[in-house]
Order: C-alpha cells, then structure tokens, then sequence
C-alpha cells in the first residue's frame, strides 16, 4: 500500500502550470501515475488534451524524458524506444533500468491506435500502456469515440430530436487487450487513488506488455461542475459503470467492490451529457446501459470467483 | 569480395555490415526479401539488432522514429504502398530530425494495383524532408546504403535509397562487398546529444508548436536540407577514397561533346548508357544525365550538366498528374528559368507500372532529341511513350 505521506514528498514528475482545464481527470492520471513509479520512466503521449495542454512550446510539464509523435501510434512509438533501450543496454550504452510508459486517451486507444496497441502487446515489448479514458474526442470538442456509452450526448452522437444520443454501447477494450495475455491488465480511476498506484506498480514489475485502462472523467465533455470530478470518479465504480479489477497470470481479481450496487441514474443524473434521456419519451437508452453494465459486472463476479475457487485451502 | 547479389540481397548485405541497433519493418513486395533476410540474420546471430517486426509499416516507422529518438541507430525496408502508409510519419520523422535510413523499392502506387516498377511511390514523398538517392544498380544501392547511414547521422535528417523494383531488386548483378569490418569503421558510432533514455537530462520531444515558434523550427529543418548536399559529397568522397567506387549526385556520361542529352533515374540510366555508345558509334553526339540524388535536388550541378547541351529529353517514370508533366521535368524547367544557354527540353513519361523500356526506344529517343537539335521545334513537350493510344 502507497502512502499519501510518501507520495507527497516526491519530486514531481508532471507537474503544475499546464493548461488542462480546471478538474481535469486526465492530468491526474498523468501526475498519480508518475508519483506511483519506483523506477526512472520515459513517457510518450499520443496526440490529444494530454499532449497538447503538456507541452506547448517552450514549456513542458513533463519532468521525465517524453515523446510525442502522431495521434495513432504511441504503442508503435515506444516499441521502438524500448528496443532501442535493449539494443543500447546489450551493448553497454545505457547501464541503468529504466520504465516505459505510453500515454493515449480513448480516442488514440480504442479507435484509431488499437492496431499499434494490438501489435505492441503481441511483441511483448515491456511497455506500461495507460489509457485515460474519458469516452470521447475531447480534444477536437467533444466527438463519440468506440469508448462512448449508450445515451451519451457528444457534438456527433447529440441529443436530437428523434435519436437521444448514441445509439451504440461501449467496446470493451480491456477484455481485448486480455485476449491478447498481456503480463498485466487492469481498470483503474483517479477516485481511487491507492488502487490505482498499487496496479502502476505491479505493471511496471510485471516482466511484459501491460495495460491500465484509467476511468478519466472530463468535466467539459461529461458537463458537471469542475470540482466534481473525483466525485464522479467514484460514482462510476459505486454502480458499477466502471468495475476495478485486475487480470494476471489467467486470474481475475475485483479490486474494489462496492458494498451496495447503486442504480447507474445515480451516475448518470450528475452528468449533463446524459440530461437529455431523463427527459426522453421512454427508458430504453437508460435500460441499455443498465443491461450492459449488469451484464459485465456478473459476468466478471463469476471470472473472479472462478479464481477463489483455485485458490488452495 | 566480388559476389552475385539481386538488389535486395546487396542491401541486406549492407545493413548487416552496419548491424543497425534497431530494425522496424513490415514486408511487401518486391522489398520483402530485404526484411526475409535481414530477419534470418538475426535468428543466425549474425547481428545484434533489435528486430520489432512490426504490425504495419505506419508502426514500422513509428517504432523506427522512437529508436532513433532514444539514440539508436536505425533502419527499415519498404516499397510503394507502405511508403505510402508511411507518409504522415515520414514528415514527424524528419521533423525530429531522426536518421533513418530506408532501403526502398520503388513500386508503382496503387490504383490500379500493380507490383512493378515506377517511380511514383518516392516522388509522392519528395516533400517529406527525406534526402533521396536514387541507384543504378545493384552495386550503387549496397554502396549507398552504406553511405546513407552516415549522411543521415551527420545532417540529422532521414534518408532513402531506391532500387527499382524487379530489374534491380530481383536482378542478379555482380556486386563488390566491402570488408564487413571495414563497414563499422567507416561509419563509427553514432553521436547523440539528446536522447530520450538520458533521464538525467529529460527532454521533451514533437511538443506542441504553434504561431509564436513553429515557423523558425520549420525554417531550421529547412536549412538542413538546404545545406546538406556538401556532406553528401563529402561523404561520397570519403566512401571513394576508402573502397575505391565513386559515385557524384548529379552523374554526367558522354555529355561533354554532347548536342542533346537523355535525363533519367534508376536502372533506366543504366540502359541509357548502352545506348549512347551504340548511337556514338554511329556518331552521333548524344550524352547522358543522371539525377542520383533527387532530394535534395543539386540545382548547381544540374544546372550545369544540362546547358552542356542543345536539347535534353527528361524521362520521367511517374506523373505529377497536373498538367505539368513528370517531376524531374517540372523541377528542371523550373531551374532553367534564370539560365543563359537554355536547352529545348521534352518530357518522356514511360514505363509506369513496371511497362519495359528497351534500348531501341532510348535510341529512337535520342534520334527525335536530335532532329529537335535540327529544327528547333519542340512540338509536344510532354509525351507518354510507350502507352496504347498515343
């Protein structure tokens, strides 16, 4: 277990006067990711808000070695730092042990990076892949991505007249990537802090391709107050909307289990973006997020205890 | 050493001697061999790289431009189509100023689609900040392999070398291997001043660069490739001295007593060249220029090899499909505009899609640039030879 006292008293890895908007999720990703990493670490960003409120020239929050190089790509990016780190390391250029961490929001993760991802993962390059996942195109204004859930309103799935947002339910990214057999996998979010340290630095332990999918709630894409975002972070994982669970070595393990399942309209009606179904002329967008969310969240109980049950004694 | 080598093999052979730190590629044809051998001399242990055989050439190239940023040295093999899956990072890469160097098959571009030869793929790719050098041969494209590493490492910039696909890559020629120490030598380490696995001394690298400093960042890359054409020489020069085979950006062949001239790239100056001496046995005064390096492009040097003669025939193996003609024709009426001597020039566009030239068509070639001399009538500038219909 990290402790806030110890975290604290790090010098900071990304740090203040960038431009992320006020409550930004994805920033704290960026900060409690670093904070968590025992070891030195070279980070690269995919194109989106993460980048681009980081570093805009000549400044950078990034006090780690950082790249940055297309939108699709960062998988492929830091495949290729991280062999050249085996190259250099073989030949006894570059002594000490170092961490590779890619950044890449939803956009750059489940749509147009995941072939970059997909082959990264395959090739085993030991790479810490953290998704910050705040279920759209926040950069370019709020646009659907693969990440976006059912009912969510976004500048291309709006709330219309006669289609109350989008119509299509979340892809379940990290299932994919556990298809794949990475040497570590997991959901995390900002709300839970501790979790989602203790899961950086079991990934950055395992000796493989890793993957933390991070809940990153985004106040001006989900549209709620600024000082909420933490509050919202927690909503997700109290009704289930965002399970936190870990997957290693074939086993699943629920990190964080709330003691009572709550409806997910109590994560809902704090979001503008899904002001619009609770209005709406029936409760079916409503009734299929609920069924999706159900869905995963019983079907991930029985994986999990489908691991008690191996358990000795 | 004197061997029998097809063009892949030659510049496989050259990237082993080099035993980059770090190879990211993804096969395709006809440059699949390159990457098929290069693979099998990692799983022999002929080498030490690092092989990231990658799921594409986009991530192929992503990967190449992260190695290079972390200090390694770097290379990767491609044609046509993956080049062209490469294009967006192409010009990230050069704007890192990362030296890659690609061994490239020049293969047309799709559609239709076809695996044969023409030139479309890379002039697609001359705005990209890439030096580009064209070879003759399979000779040309081992040695200029070798000798990209080390211009792309001095001018931080990236660089491909072409061989044409099938009549380079897949054509067997006697080839001249240097000493594999010898490679290594010649090239020495690579010097690196900012690297992203110095965690020491982090840098921030392709930051977000807006109104207030992107233009001066744009115009020093610009002044690289500006200035780069004297280290190519000088390197050029230094590979000569050492191994004894010299080659010059612009190559000139018979055309100091020259009246017309044929201008071309690739393997289609290499048929040229028999019929030049076929023609002068005839007597007939008919030279040769050759455009090796084509990025950046060596106005001086080509400025003066085509006013050395009356007419010049420039064979162009794409279309800039624009009205214009072909791009080696565009570029050279666009450095003679301030000229004195100015050549009547005509425009071959030929062997798109990999169609045959022989060296009675170049003969025919150099017969009208002659009766062009005569007259002084050019009255088609740009032609498709060869093409049904025309």
């Amino acid at each position: 277990m990290a402790k806030l006292k110890d975290l604290a008293a790090q010098e900071e890895k990304f740090v203040g006067g960038h431009r992320g908007c006020a409550g930004c999720g994805a920033t704290i990703v960026a900060r409690q990711v670093l904070l968590a990493a025992e070891q030195p670490v070279v980070v690269g960003a995919a194109t989106g808000c993460l980048e681009v409120i980081s570093t805009i020239f000549p400044y950078s929050a990034w006090n780690v070695p950082y790249i940055h190089n297309a939108f699709e790509n960062v998988a492929a990016t830091m495949s290729g730092v991280e062999a050249a780190y085996k190259a250099l390391k073989k030949k006894g250029k570059i002594t000490k042990d170092l961490r590779f961490i890619a950044f890449g929001g939803d956009g750059g993760t489940y749509d147009i990076g995941l072939q970059a991802l997909s082959g990264m993962i395959e090739r085993r390059h030991r790479v810490l892949y953290i998704c910050y996942n705040n279920e759209a195109y926040m950069n370019t204004g709020i646009q659907r991505s693969s990440a976006t859930p059912r009912g969510a309103h976004t500048t291309t799935s709006p709330a219309g007249k006669v289609i109350p947002g989008k119509l299509q339910l979340r892809k379940n990214l990290t299932e994919i990537v556990i298809a794949h057999e990475p040497a570590y996998a997991a959901q995390a979010t900002i709300g839970y802090w501790n979790d989602l340290v203790t899961k950086v630095r079991k990934a950055l332990d395992a000796d493989g391709p890793s993957f933390i999918n991070v809940y990153s709630p985004c106040r001006l894409g989900w549209a709620y107050a600024p000082e909420k975002t933490i509050k919202v972070s927690k909503l997700a994982v109290e009704t289930c909307v965002w399970p936190l669970y870990e997957y290693q070595d074939g086993t699943y393990h629920i990190t964080v289990k709330p003691k009572e399942k709550k409806p997910i309209t109590e994560f809902l009606n704090v979001q503008g973006r899904f002001g619009h179904l609770f209005q709406w002329k029936d409760d079916i967008p409503i009734k299929e997020y609920q069924a999706e969310v159900d869905f995963i969240w019983n079907r991930l109980l029985k994986r999990s205890e489908v691991q008690k049950s191996k358990e000795p004694g | 050493m004197i061997v029998a080598r097809t063009g892949n093999e030659a510049m496989a052979e050259a990237m082993r001697q080099i035993n980059p730190d770090v190879v990211a590629a993804y096969p395709i044809t006809p440059a699949t061999e390159v990457v098929q051998l290069f693979s099998s001399f990692v799983h022999d242990g002929l080498v030490d790289t690092e092989f990231v055989p990658a799921e594409s050439e986009h991530s192929a190239i992503s990967a190449c431009a992260g190695a290079a940023a972390a200090g390694a040295r770097v290379m990767t093999s491609t044609a046509s189509q993956g080049l062209a899956l490469m294009h967006e990072i192409l010009f990230i890469a050069a704007g890192l100023r990362a030296p890659i160097v690609i061994c490239l098959v020049n293969r047309s571009l799709s559609s239709p689609i076809n695996i044969h030869c023409d030139h479309s793929d890379t002039l697609a790719s001359r705005d990209a900040g890439w030096i580009q050098i064209y070879a003759e041969n399979a000779q040309e494209a081992y040695d200029t392999t070798i000798q990209a590493v080390k211009i792309a490492e001095e001018a931080l910039l990236p660089a491909l070398v072409t061989t044409d696909a099938f009549i380079i890559s897949h054509g067997m020629e006697r080839v001249e291997l240097v000493d594999d120490k010898a490679v290594p030598k010649f090239l020495g380490e690579r010097k690196v001043k900012h690297s992203l696995l110095d965690v020491d001394n982090p840098v921030t690298l392709g930051p977000l660069d807006l109104q207030d400093y992107f233009f001066e960042h744009k115009r020093s890359e610009i002044d690289a490739m500006n200035h780069v054409l004297p280290t190519i020489e000088k390197v050029q020069k230094e590979y000569g001295d050492k191994f004894g085979r010299y080659y010059s950006t612009v190559e000139e062949y018979k055309l100091d007593d020259a009246d017309v001239a044929i201008l071309a790239m690739g393997s289609t100056a290499g048929t040229a060249k028999v019929a030049v001496e076929r023609l002068r046995e005839q007597g007939k005064k008919v030279g040769l220029i050759r455009s090796r390096v084509y990025r950046p492009f060596p106005q001086t040097a080509m400025l003066k090899a085509m006013t050395k003669v009356k007419v010049v025939g420039i064979m162009d193996r794409a279309d800039t499909l624009s009205t214009l003609g072909g791009h080696l024709y565009t570029e050279c009426r666009s450095i003679l505009y301030d000229a004195d001597n100015r050549p009547l020039l005509k425009n071959y566009i030929y062997g798109l899609g990999g169609r045959d030239i022989s060296i009675e068509e170049i003969e025919a070639m150099y017969d009208e640039l002659l009766t062009i001399q005569k007259s002084g009538q050019v009255d088609k500038n740009i032609v498709y030879y060869g093409v049904r219909g025309e």
